[in-house]
């Protein structure tokens, strides 16, 4: 970048450019002061919940008297009332019991078709991928209405079971495509040998492949886990009663009583529903990013 | 590629049976591995997209099988100033929603491509808001928008004294559908900005030396350096951000169910009041059905994104 080889008309405009772009106060106009806003405005709304789900209900509706970004005397009433009045905890374990189930499905069937089509290379596998990827361009909200008489029809309506095997259908196709990535990236040399020394295919994907491919079944895995503890519109339309319903479904059509919404009860709700996932995601952050922007990359 | 070992002694006298050899039979093998995949898929996905496609051509509710009725409920639609609201109302929200995404969310990639301390901290916080459930991160903005209680209403009212009202943000067509758009982009943003973030760090720092050499500005290095690299990336990205904002559902049906006076209603939601509450499963498999042109032409933006990337590539695949 050394603005000496370059031809002299243009030295004039190139380097006050670079100079000016260095000096400190340009670059807090530039970066940090916009960073800094983008970052207070993605996370008030996680900021008014945490607070407002700790307020009492006295401070929650009287701005007057206290400032509403801050708490004067925290309590736990909410969570108290979340906790042993409602059934959130049954919900929690709803939700906990089909997010894990559907992802043990999606990355049981996603793997097995990811090495078919990536190792055992067939006429036409790509084809097949072509395929599954675009099943991942068909929303659900186009499907519901239709897989809620297909899951009336298999007897599965107000199951968690529904939930179960309906999840996949947005789940496997990400998590194949993500997962042919990896499976690219391991050299074929290793399965080669294993072929000579007669190991049968199945050993091969055991014993060679999958431990290799363990940082992209984590990634599809906690991706897939995101998902179907997110998802909405499926749990809504196919579960009816309050127990069996999931987290995201059960706060919106139960904790919404009446007309005066119970805000520190809601927030509460909504704080409790996010952490596991928010957990989740701060253990495995980097996952998310490359399996993110791996799957956008494919 | 078929590799054939020779039967070596020691393999011969263990005898594999033929369990064993079948699951090492190559296409039975194949077949196996894809069966739980495909099966899934076409049980729950392509089995219920055909069957949506023929009850938007019957009158079925819920508890009575319906007959053949022809086009009458897109007839029927046709004529129903609710679905054209939707539809005005989708095209709108979608429109709005994805240039802001894209505009912040673009920004936000090009202001984290800076080298600056905590960097992947703060990338980690920024994705914040697309890993938490939607349900869940509407129903703070549903607190944030209330008519008494909103945060924003005090902060303009009480602290900066810019007006002397609170707002009304979803008792009435118009605010109710920009708070509704706000939402979403700020639901959308972390996805755009570390997807296009990922791009960013693919284009190589000699394209922007050779630009600085020969006097280039930093918006035509922006222009024609960036822009175009991003090109591909972005119409990917810019698809699923089309199709899942068009047939998005869950943050208008946590925080305004459509109204007020139906102002707000997706063709999503209104398929859902129609077909699943209204039990008119018919005519709700129809509105559904309404949003797949939109869905193709979205998908054909896509396949001729790709296909400009592999032409700036010069090759066949990656």
């Amino acid at each position: 970048m050394t603005d000496t080889v370059a031809q002299p008309a243009s030295v004039a405009r190139a380097a006050p450019d670079t100079m000016a772009w260095d000096s400190g106060l340009r670059r807090l106009m530039m970066i940090y002061l916009p960073l800094g806003c983008f970052v207070l405005i993605l996370l008030f709304p996680f900021y008014w919940m945490a607070i407002t789900s700790f307020k009492p209900n006295a401070e929650l509706m009287n701005y007057k008297e206290h400032n509403p970004f801050w708490i004067t005397s925290p309590t736990l009433a909410h969570i108290k009332h979340l906790l042993f009045d409602t059934a959130y905890p049954r919900w929690l374990w709803t939700t906990m019991l089909v997010a894990i189930g559907s992802t043990t499905l999606s990355l049981f069937a996603s793997t097995l078709a990811a090495y078919a089509i990536e190792r055992l290379r067939f006429r036409g596998s790509p084809y097949v991928g072509l395929g599954i990827y675009m099943a991942y361009l068909v929303p659900p909200s186009i499907l519901f209405i239709p897989l809620a008489t297909v899951v009336v029809q298999f007897g599965l309506f107000d199951s968690p079971l529904a939930l179960i095997l309906v999840y996949p259908t947005f789940l496997v196709p990400f998590c194949t495509w993500l997962l042919i990535g990896y499976f690219k990236s391991i050299p074929y040399e290793l399965e080669e040998c294993a072929l000579v020394d007669g190991a049968t295919r199945l050993q091969i994907l055991r014993r060679i492949t999958l431990p290799l491919a363990v940082p992209g079944l984590i990634s599809a895995g906690i991706f897939s886990f995101t998902l179907s503890w997110n998802e909405f519109i499926y749990a809504l339309a196919f579960i009816q009663s309050g127990a069996n319903k999931t987290v995201p479904v059960a706060i919106l059509t139960e904790l919404v009583t009446g007309d005066v919404y119970q805000w520190g009860a809601l927030m509460a709700g909504s704080l409790l529903g996010s952490l596991p996932v928010a957990i989740f995601y701060s253990l495995f952050v980097d996952y998310y990013v490359s399996s993110l922007t791996g799957a956008v990359k494919e | 590629m078929s590799v054939t070992t020779l039967p070596s002694p020691a393999l011969a006298q263990r005898q594999p049976s033929w369990l064993v050899r079948l699951f090492d039979y190559k296409p039975f093998l194949i077949v196996m591995c894809l069966a739980p995949a495909i099966g899934l898929l076409a049980v729950f996905l392509t089995y219920p997209l055909g069957l949506g496609i023929w009850l938007a051509f019957t009158d079925t509710t819920i508890g009575r099988r319906g007959v053949f009725v022809g086009f009458e409920n897109f007839q029927y639609l046709l004529t129903d100033p609710l679905w054209w609201g939707a539809v005005f109302y989708s095209v709108f929200y979608t429109g709005v929603a994805t240039f802001g995404k894209f505009a912040l969310g673009f920004w936000l990639a090009l202001l984290l491509n800076n080298h600056f301390p905590f960097k992947s901290l703060l990338r980690a916080i920024v994705l914040l808001p697309w890993i938490v459930p939607t349900v869940l991160s509407a129903l703070a903005f549903w607190w944030i928008y209330d008519p008494q209680f909103s945060i924003i209403s005090y902060l303009l009212v009480d602290v900066l004294h810019w007006r002397t009202t609170n707002i009304d943000f979803l008792g009435s067509p118009w605010p109710a559908r920009f708070s509704l758009i706000v939402a979403n982009i700020w639901r959308g943003i972390p996805f755009v900005a570390i997807s296009l973030l990922a791009g960013l760090q693919t284009i190589s720092p000699s394209l922007y030396e050779a630009a600085m050499l020969d006097g280039a500005s930093a918006w035509q290095r922006f222009r024609y350096i960036t822009f175009p690299m991003m090109m591909p990336i972005l119409a990917i990205v810019m698809t699923f951000s089309i199709i899942f904002t068009f047939t998005d559902f869950q943050l208008v049906y946590a925080i305004t169910r459509g109204g007020p006076v139906n102002s707000t209603h997706l063709l999503a939601t209104l398929a859902f009041q129609r077909g699943i509450a209204g039990g008119e499963l018919g005519e709700g498999a129809a509105i559904a059905v309404s949003m797949i042109p939109f869905l193709v032409f979205a998908t054909l933006f896509s396949y001729f994104g790709l296909a400009r990337r592999k032409w700036q590539q010069g090759e066949a695949n990656d």
